[in-house]
């Protein structure tokens, strides 16, 4: 996984309130077995009419913010279901970061495991910084200290430190598990006798 | 130090403790279908990883399955890929799998539980997010992205944050005409679709008591819709009862064990929670959603909302957004909105109660002309076939429904199934999300009653004047 300590960018707007992962990648676009491939579907209907048109000054595509690697989105983001194409989607739009006034808690998990950071602000934090965005200023965002700068404010925010750790470090989640093998032996070993019916004979 | 049934089970599983709430915590349960899986299958193989326990999984493919003409070929080639996958992936895996022409096949919340799989006290986890559903066993079971299924998958573990507790009380009884996915809705209405964002959702109180198991998975089904990752149901004598002689329930002496170790699940009497709702069940109508979240949600007596009348400037914006596309006015009746296709289904309502709700509104009846197509689909073959031996699929092909293959179908525009665009659809489904039926297409949240009365109405109607 690709690490995440610092960010400088300027930011994608888009407030909008209850952004659920069906609006992210629709879920006619699930069908593919790989991981990639799902950037040009992201926020399809934000992005193109019924007829398959871009939508003109859609926040996406808009030459303004082209680059941007911030995305700063509206209260829980990430709603609904699970699918992990969601951040994969993002992540191909060049999204590494985005911050809203609260996110759904799988949406949040599937984040971390790609390497997107999704940090939780106070509303009117998240309204300065649209504002900001959509000025054209950029965003400093630190994970080492859990800050966010942009001109002369500066917001602290709160971070899973497990969470941290992993986006610090860019380890592989499943190898750092597997360090734990006699742990989760033991634990089993003890499971059988306490829950002999949920093992196979 | 008193606890709730979540700390119970969240202890139960700790594998190791990491500190700040923080536990690498043990699964015993995975369910796994063809959308969310290929990619953890092919993340194993590049690593030349095993599956930790081959016998914690169950696979079936639902979301892409066509719910007719089965015996032809597949005519999307991706959705055929994709179901290939999965065959090849639990072959060279080696998992218990059920094929799409296995009467057992249907959708992953509705095998689950069907084969005794889904038990109390245990985690269970699916790379989908109505894995919340299981938790009518009193089952900490919860929703998962592909990364997480690949790491279940090999170490039989997730490190994961506890959530908070969450107790939701439905009070008195229900109404006649209401039913589970009323409460589910009223819930939503009430604490909107963050509103449990964080915590895992215990229901509590008289009216939980007193639903079937289907009703209670009903239920649980929409915590997530609610924002909560899971939800629980203290398990009784009902859920033993529904569980006893399945094929996965525990047999023979084990079957005491059980049973003794599920009824200490329940929380401690002077266990606390970090929140607690209290809602009056007699107070609950049937419920209509109006707009794109399910929150958007009201009494079928009711007239569709003034933005104003919502103090947050970002709900009033979005409000407007969900009216401009679900092509309703504001202070509208939602008896005046015209139903043009009907989908009784879903991991929601497509359980065997669902289906005789449906008949029995149906009897008798004939579907309204203006309706294009009103499709029932049980939630499995095994649901399907109970449904026929009680003669139901008679009652709704007569008067005038579709009655299909087992599979997830209208609930998602993923399979050939879909709404048009610009249609309203009476839908038993969780989320009337923009475009989640199809592009386009207006989706309305209700139970499985009033979506059969929609139906034979064209219109939306009182279930209770429904006579
Ligand atoms: S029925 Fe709908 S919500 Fe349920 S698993 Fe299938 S697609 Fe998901």
């Amino acid at each position: 996984m690709e690490k995440f300590t610092q960010l400088t960018s300027i930011a994608t707007p888009f407030p909008r309130v209850n952004i659920d992962t069906d609006i992210i990648i629709p879920a006619k676009h699930l069908k593919s077995v790989k991981r990639t491939g799902f950037g040009e579907f992201a926020f399809e209907t934000i992005r193109f009419d019924a007829d398959g048109n871009r939508v003109k000054d859609n926040v996406f595509d808009s030459e303004r913010y082209k680059g941007a690697n911030i995305l700063i989105a509206g209260d829980n983001f990430g709603c609904g279901s699970s699918r992990e194409h969601a951040p994969w989607a993002i992540a191909e739009l060049g999204f590494r970061c985005v911050i809203a006034p609260s996110f759904a808690d799988i949406f949040a998990g599937n984040c971390v495991k790609n390497g997107i950071l999704t940090i939780a602000l106070p509303q009117e934090s998240v309204d300065a910084l649209v504002l900001a965005a959509e000025a054209g200023h950029e965003i400093h965002v630190n994970l080492e200290d859990q800050t966010v700068r942009c001109q002369n404010a500066l917001y602290e925010f709160d971070y899973n430190p497990a969470h941290k750790e992993m986006l610090v470090s860019g380890f592989d989640e499943i190898d750092n598990t597997l360090q734990s093998k006699s742990a989760i032996q033991s634990y089993e070993a003890k499971q059988k006798l306490m829950t002999p019916w949920l093992f196979k004979a | 130090m008193p606890k709730t049934m979540y700390d119970k089970i969240w202890e139960d599983h700790i594998v190791e403790d990491c500190g700040n709430n923080v536990a690498l915590l043990y699964i015993d349960r995975h369910l796994v279908h063809e959308v969310t899986s290929p990619q953890a299958f092919d993340g194993l193989r590049a690593k030349g990883r095993k599956i930790h326990r081959p016998d914690s999984v169950i696979a079936v493919p639902d979301h892409n399955v066509p719910t007719k003409d089965r015996h032809l070929p597949n005519p999307d080639p991706m959705s055929t890929a994709q179901l290939e996958a999965l065959e090849a992936n639990v072959k060279e895996f080696d998992l218990d799998y059920i094929a799409m022409d296995d009467v057992r096949q249907g959708i992953v919340h509705v095998i689950g539980p069907e084969q005794g799989f889904t038990q109390p006290g245990v985690t269970l986890v699916c790379g989908d997010s109505h894995t919340s559903t299981h938790g009518a066993f009193g089952a900490l079971a919860f929703g998962i992205g592909t990364s997480e299924v690949e790491h279940v998958l090999a170490t039989q573990t997730l490190q994961l944050k506890k959530s908070k507790n969450m107790r939701v009380t439905i009070t008195g009884e229900l109404p006649t005409g209401c039913s589970a996915k009323d409460v589910a809705l009223a819930i939503i209405g009430e604490i909107g679709t963050g509103g449990g964002t964080g915590y895992v959702i215990e229901y509590a109180g008289p009216v939980i008591e007193a639903l079937s198991m289907e009703g209670r998975m009903t239920l649980c089904n929409m915590s997530i819709e609610a924002g909560a990752r899971a939800g629980l149901v203290a398990p009784d004598d009902k859920t033993f009862d529904y569980l006893q002689g399945r094929p996965y329930a525990p047999k023979g002496g084990a079957w005491e064990g059980a049973v003794a170790y599920w009824r200490n699940l329940k929380s401690d009497v002077a266990a606390s929670f970090d929140k607690e709702i209290i809602l009056d069940g007699n107070d609950i109508a049937p419920l209509v959603t109006w707009g794109t979240s399910p929150e958007d949600v009201i009494p079928v007596t009711a007239n569709i909302p003034e933005a104003a009348s919502f103090s947050d400037p970002a709900k009033q914006e979005a409000v407007h957004k969900a009216l401009d596309y679900m092509g309703l006015k504001e202070g509208q009746a939602i008896t005046d909105i015209p139903v043009d296709r009907v989908f009784i289904g879903s991991c929601t309502n497509s359980r065997i109660e669902d289906i005789r709700d449906a008949a029995n509104i149906a009897k008798g009846r004939k579907v309204a002309d203006r309706v294009i197509e009103a499709l029932i689909v049980p939630g499995s073959g095994l649901v399907k076939e109970q449904a026929e031996a009680e003669g139901l699929d008679k009652v709704l092909i007569d008067a005038g429904f579709e009655w299909r293959e087992p599979g997830c179908s209208m609930c998602l525009a993923m399979n050939p199934d879909r709404a048009g665009s610009g249609e309203h659809v009476a839908s038993t489904s969780n989320r009337n999300f923009v475009g989640r039926q199809g592009p386009g297409a207006r989706t309305h949240l209700v139970s499985p009653a009033m979506a059969a009365a929609a139906a034979i109405a064209g219109h939306f109607v009182d279930i209770r004047d429904f006579t």
